[in-house]
């Protein structure tokens, strides 16, 4: 396997996203066939070429500095999962 | 199996339906109410994940009464916005998407939020945690995706048009595996505020109806500039339904051999041969196109998707909304075992790759290179609009595939895509349509304009509807 252990742990912590021991060498397999997929583009002919960000030739648009939204907070501390006196409530990160 | 000719205005299309209503041989209240029975009566289907309770709003507006259905992607104020996904089981949208806006402004009732791959990852409707959509001309088969459930609701007659959204053929595909049409407008010219992001420089809310007119009806009412959207192109709209009557005098369609190429079904490409052969007897002119860099399209969409898709599904995080894990141990613990646990397999894959590629030591080999790739695919097609007026060839490369068949490969999964991708890495406007059948099941002929020629696109393919009645053809439903 190219996609070894230790580069899927990496990438796992990067991405947030929990990967059990068991799953590593499966989820690696995975992801090199997946970037074998991409081995094409490495021969395309693209020097001189400028990176396509977007479809459109946008300009970030700007505003007038005033405020434009209501207050929602009520709103959506309701969507959370958990909430107390009007804050977002997470493990503590602070011993 | 085809069924037999109907006259219920759900069974002929947006169109009928509103001149029923205008004439009085049907009413508002009457017509929703069938539409909600039929959505009902489909269950064994799943194109639903719910049924919404809007309020009837009684023939006021271009679409004052008229049933439709949306993507379970799109935002409604106070129905459940799922993303066919466990993170996003229980979230109820706090605001309306703009196409949902300008829809219910037109006097149109949402009737149901339809099944997709979780977060519009995938291309089979396979991939959702509310359970697989069956294609309804073959229901071991799957029904395309990633708007399975907008295209079976249509498919089906529950609905005379449904939202969908288009990442990579998003709307086209299940379009053309289950007889419909399917619309993605020009990137830009339809708002994206409140469609769920998956990757924000090719998504495009899309429409899925019986015909070009039905779509021609519907993108009226919702293309316009949106200010709450920073890429909501600022031109004004064509009055696509007046582009319709238009004659189209001296159409010339570019046909690609790489796109009627490796991978793509001989009988697929012969149905779509036969119905480029009736748009050459109406007086259009086939002219041979070449895109030597077509087969770059899906590694370099499949590179920068995956790279959006990370970044944008950063936010869900357990925290401020969606799925949360027990008992979290830490803060990294519960962002890691949330996401782990609130996205699927495919989802995971996706935002893995796009993580990597995005990676210190990989972002010029992947990244950048990909929207290199993407400008050459873009230029190219550009370039060849120079010539044709439209590009056409077949929608996907097979008609539906069994259910089971492709899910377990992601390869094959993404290979389905290799026609529609190029229209979203260039940002142009393409339709699939119904072009005929093989083997029982339905071909879609897609059909692909210059940026901000939707209503040219639209009325090309009117044109081959009225010379044709592939897209008359239903499945035969129990009701």
């Amino acid at each position: 396997m190219a996609f070894d252990a230790n580069q899927m742990k990496r990438v796992a912590r990067l991405a947030r996203l929990r990967v059990d021991d068991e799953q590593l060498a499966a989820r690696g397999a995975d992801v090199d066939r997946i970037l074998g997929l991409f081995a094409g583009l490495a021969d395309a002919p693209v020097d001189g070429v400028q990176p396509m960000a977007h479809p459109l030739d946008i300009n970030a648009e700007l505003r007038a500095d005033v405020v434009s939204e209501v207050d929602q907070s009520a709103v959506l501390l309701a969507l959370a999962p958990d909430a107390q006196a009007d804050l977002y409530c997470v493990p503590r990160v602070i011993e | 199996m085809i069924a037999p000719p109907s006259d219920h205005p759900l069974d002929l299309g947006l169109a009928a339906c509103l001149k029923a209503l205008v004439s009085g041989a049907i009413d508002a209240g009457t017509l929703i109410a069938e539409s909600r029975r039929r959505a009902a009566a489909g269950a064994d289907l799943n194109a639903y994940i719910s049924l919404a309770d809007d309020v009837p709003t009684q023939g006021q507006g271009a679409l004052g009464g008229i049933p439709y259905a949306a993507k379970d992607n799109f935002c409604a104020i106070g129905t459940r916005t799922t993303c066919a996904s466990r993170m996003l089981a229980d979230f109820v949208a706090p605001y309306d998407a703009t196409v949902i806006e300008r829809l219910r402004g037109a006097g149109a009732t949402l009737v149901g939020k339809t099944n997709l791959d979780e977060f519009a990852m995938g291309s089979s409707s396979e991939l959702s945690a509310f359970g697989i959509v069956r294609n309804p001309w073959d229901r071991e088969r799957v029904p395309g995706g990633s708007s399975g459930g907008s295209a079976v609701a249509v498919a089906a007659g529950s609905v005379p048009f449904a939202l969908g959204s288009d990442t990579g053929g998003s709307v086209r595909q299940p379009a053309s595996f289950c007889g419909v049409t399917g619309f993605k407008p020009t990137y830009g010219r339809v708002s994206r505020h409140g469609l769920v992001a998956y990757a924000s420089s090719f998504d495009c809310p899309g429409i899925v109806a019986r015909s070009a007119e039905d779509c021609a009806i519907v993108l009226d009412v919702l293309a316009g500039h949106d200010p709450r959207d920073a890429t909501s192109a600022h031109r004004a709209a064509d009055h696509c339904v007046d582009a319709l009557a238009q004659p189209l005098k001296g159409l010339r369609i570019g046909v690609p051999s790489a796109y009627f190429g490796a991978g793509v079904d001989a009988e697929v490409a012969a149905v779509v041969d036969q119905a480029l052969a009736a748009y050459q007897r109406d007086g259009a002119t086939l002219v041979p196109v070449d895109l030597p860099n077509a087969a770059l399209a899906i590694p370099a969409y499949y590179v920068i998707a995956p790279a959006e898709a990370s970044s944008n599904l950063s936010r869900f995080d357990g925290v401020r909304y969606g799925h949360r894990c027990d008992r979290p141990t830490s803060l990294d613990d519960l962002y890691a075992r949330s996401r782990a646990e609130g996205f699927g397999a495919e989802v995971q894959r996706r935002i893995f790759i796009g993580t990597y590629v995005l990676s210190a030591g990989y972002y010029d080999a992947y990244y950048r290179r990909a929207q290199q790739v993407r400008r050459l695919v873009a230029d190219e097609i550009n370039s060849a609009f120079r010539e044709v007026d439209i590009i056409a060839g077949p929608t996907a490369p097979t008609v539906a595939f069994r259910i089971g068949e492709k899910c377990s490969d992601p390869l094959q999964l993404y290979a389905a895509d290799i026609n529609t991708v190029a229209a979203n890495l260039a940002g142009i406007p393409a339709i699939s349509i119904p072009a005929g059948f093989h083997e029982g099941l339905p071909v879609g002929m897609q059909l692909m304009a210059p940026a901000f020629r939707d209503a040219a696109l639209l009325a090309a393919a009117h044109r081959f509807q009225q010379i044709t009645d592939w897209h008359r053809q239903r499945p035969e439903v129990v009701r």
